[in-house]
């Protein structure tokens, strides 16, 4: 008899760190033309493994990369592979492997939660019994272990959104595709769900790709990020290093002589420019502030607002977020 | 310390190579329709001439003087398979109308094809749920009832000189539900609503028939009944009965004309049946 140890254990953390981090998703020069519409346009990106966000505004060409690489769309152009697969080749090795969770609401009609999920199951390729435990385990998992016997045509958007996570995940895919998982969730629903991806990402060693507009979505659940803008890449990389040297922004507002001022601070070492008529952010590197002390930071810009005769009438702290990397990735202002 | 973690484990079972999908298919197709009470009330209702058949064949057989008036031969199988076009039809549309359709509706197509199946085995899947159906109201009671036609005689004589039977019943029904199953299933998925499907499949039947029949009353000539999907149908199987064809087509037009359709919903299927729909 097939006991619940036998069939599943505890996912292995990964040995290598993150900086190490294999590839899951290769893209070389990818065109997806729909019509007259060029929806990607020689794309090359590189997808690191373990939590990787796909940002981008609405029609930036996410969902097409994502059913591009499930094989639902033959690009004209370029190639694409998936754990180390040919998505040409072997589209079937490869969603076996897979789990995807689309946009839109998706469900099989007629079925209760548990049905449906154990049926995804099977038709990934595990036993009927096994898929029926898994579908149980899963549907513990996103929280829907009280309302698995509901019709899933009954269920709210925030458990629709659940049990397109959990049909992703019954199979234990290597690598999960999730287009814009939040959508339409409320507020607690929300945290609940990027708590979940956060949790597959970090703590269970999932390989996934998260698709989303939301900036904040991406930054809370992934350390990697690869940025879209009108079927391009605009950026990619680690987040933490898109975002720039460690270091602090601050918001400035000196009376003065502001383009003297501004020039100053750059001899300094600081990296600045005027954002309005007054107001300028400045960014001060962490080496540069360790020489001055404590709040070393500010006392830089104090110093030298000092050394040059001006009076400093606002500073106010901002860390750099992923906004500002999207902005500057996307040529925004 | 917990005694049994809920978080999210591995698995580590066994996994079923791809291709097998289609069976997952259709037997969750064919669990939903046997859990339906008024779709089980239809197929005791289309048992219902199987009945009254095996009555025949007891009093043919049992009676004699009964027998020069209502004996069986091979024209009482092909006049059964007939009779049971009308529950083919009822059937196809219960059935088939909402395969594609609801799937459709549902938007469950991007689920199904990101899953380690074809879109052939998806299609054969939900093929092979109406497919059984008509086969459970055709094929089998029709070879129930030369199963019957033996027993009851207590020899095989009968079959002996009509053994043609078997494969004249198997090509039959068999012609019968790919024609129904493949021209339902395309509609279906031309449509999110099960409900249109049905019509549209019923108006085809009943417009092409129509036409026939208006043309046949204008002309008093048969050999236009090529332009009906029933009556082409018709046409084959009775040539595949061995019995001189009832209208004045050439058996192998008719032919054509119900490959064909299947041919045309092949094609159908083939744009349709996609995980995402691209619109240009």
């Amino acid at each position: 008899m097939t006991t619940n140890t036998d069939v599943i254990a505890t996912r292995e953390p990964q040995a290598a760190g993150p900086d190490a981090r294999p590839e899951v998703v290769q893209l070389d020069d990818v065109t997806v033309i729909y019509g007259s519409n060029r929806a990607l346009k020689g794309v090359s990106a590189r997808f690191a493994s373990g939590a990787v966000g796909l940002l981008g505004p609405n029609g930036a060409g996410k969902s097409t990369m994502l059913k591009a690489l499930l094989g639902f769309i033959k690009p004209s152009e370029g190639r694409m592979s998936v754990l180390g697969l040919d998505v040409a080749q072997r589209p079937m090795e490869i969603r076996a492997r897979l789990g995807y969770m689309p946009e839109s609401d998706a469900h099989i009609p007629g079925m209760n939660a548990v049905t449906f999920v154990a049926y995804c199951g099977q038709l990934a390729g595990l036993p009927a019994v096994d898929a029926m435990q898994r579908a149980h385990e899963v549907l513990y998992y996103v929280g829907l272990g009280e309302a698995r016997y509901r019709n899933v045509e009954t269920y709210s958007t925030g458990m629709k959104q659940r049990i397109k996570l959990a049909q992703a995940l019954v199979h234990d895919p290597d690598l999960l595709f999730l287009d814009e998982p939040t959508n339409g969730m409320d507020p607690k629903g929300r945290d609940e769900m990027l708590e979940l991806i956060r949790d597959l990402g970090h703590n269970k060693n999932v390989n996934l790709i998260l698709s989303s507009h939301l900036l904040p979505d991406v930054e809370f659940t992934c350390d990697h990020v690869v940025v879209m803008d009108k079927g391009q890449v605009a950026a990619q990389g680690p987040i933490a290093e898109l975002k720039g040297p460690a270091g602090r922004v601050f918001e400035l507002r000196v009376k003065g002589d502001l383009r003297g001022f501004l020039e100053v601070l750059r001899q300094s070492g600081m990296d600045c420019h005027s954002t309005d008529e007054d107001v300028m952010r400045v960014f001060v590197p962490a080496g540069l502030a360790d020489s001055y002390g404590r709040a070393g930071d500010q006392q830089a810009i104090f110093v030298q607002a000092a050394k040059f005769g001006v009076q400093v009438r606002h500073l106010r702290p901002s860390v750099p977020t992923l906004e500002d990397v999207f902005a500057k990735a996307v040529g925004e202002k | 310390m917990p005694i049994h973690d809920q978080s999210y484990r591995r698995y580590r079972g066994g996994k079923a190579t791809p291709g097998h999908a289609w069976l997952v298919i259709a037997s969750a197709g064919i669990r939903t329709m046997l859990r339906k009470r008024a779709f089980l009330g239809v197929l005791l209702f289309a048992w219902g001439p199987f009945i009254v058949r095996a009555v025949q064949i007891y009093v043919t057989t049992n009676y004699r003087q009964v027998a020069a008036a209502f004996g069986v031969n091979a024209q009482t199988f092909r006049d059964f398979l007939a009779q049971q076009d009308f529950f083919v039809f009822i059937v196809t549309i219960y059935v088939g109308a909402g395969l594609i359709a609801n799937d459709r509706r549902a938007n469950a197509l991007q689920i199904y094809l990101s899953k380690p199946l074809m879109r052939t085995e998806y299609i054969v899947g939900k093929a092979a749920v109406l497919f059984s159906f008509l086969l459970l109201v055709t094929w089998v009671p029709a070879m129930l009832l030369l199963f019957l036609q033996v027993v009851l005689q207590g020899s095989f004589e009968f079959v002996k000189t009509n053994l043609f039977l078997f494969p004249a019943i198997t090509v039959a029904s068999f012609l019968q539900a790919l024609l129904a199953t493949f021209t339902m299933l395309a509609l279906s998925s031309l449509s999110k609503s099960s409900r249109y499907v049905g019509i549209l499949y019923a108006g085809i039947i009943f417009f092409t028939a129509a036409v026939y029949g208006a043309l046949y009353a204008i002309t008093g000539d048969s050999s236009l009944s090529w332009l009906s999907v029933g009556q082409s149908q018709t046409q084959v199987i009775d040539v595949i009965f061995r019995l001189t064809p009832r209208y004045a087509t050439p058996w192998q037009v008719s032919l054509i004309v119900v490959l064909g359709l299947i041919a045309l919903s092949f094609s159908v299927l083939e744009r349709r049946v996609r995980g995402v729909e691209v619109v240009t």
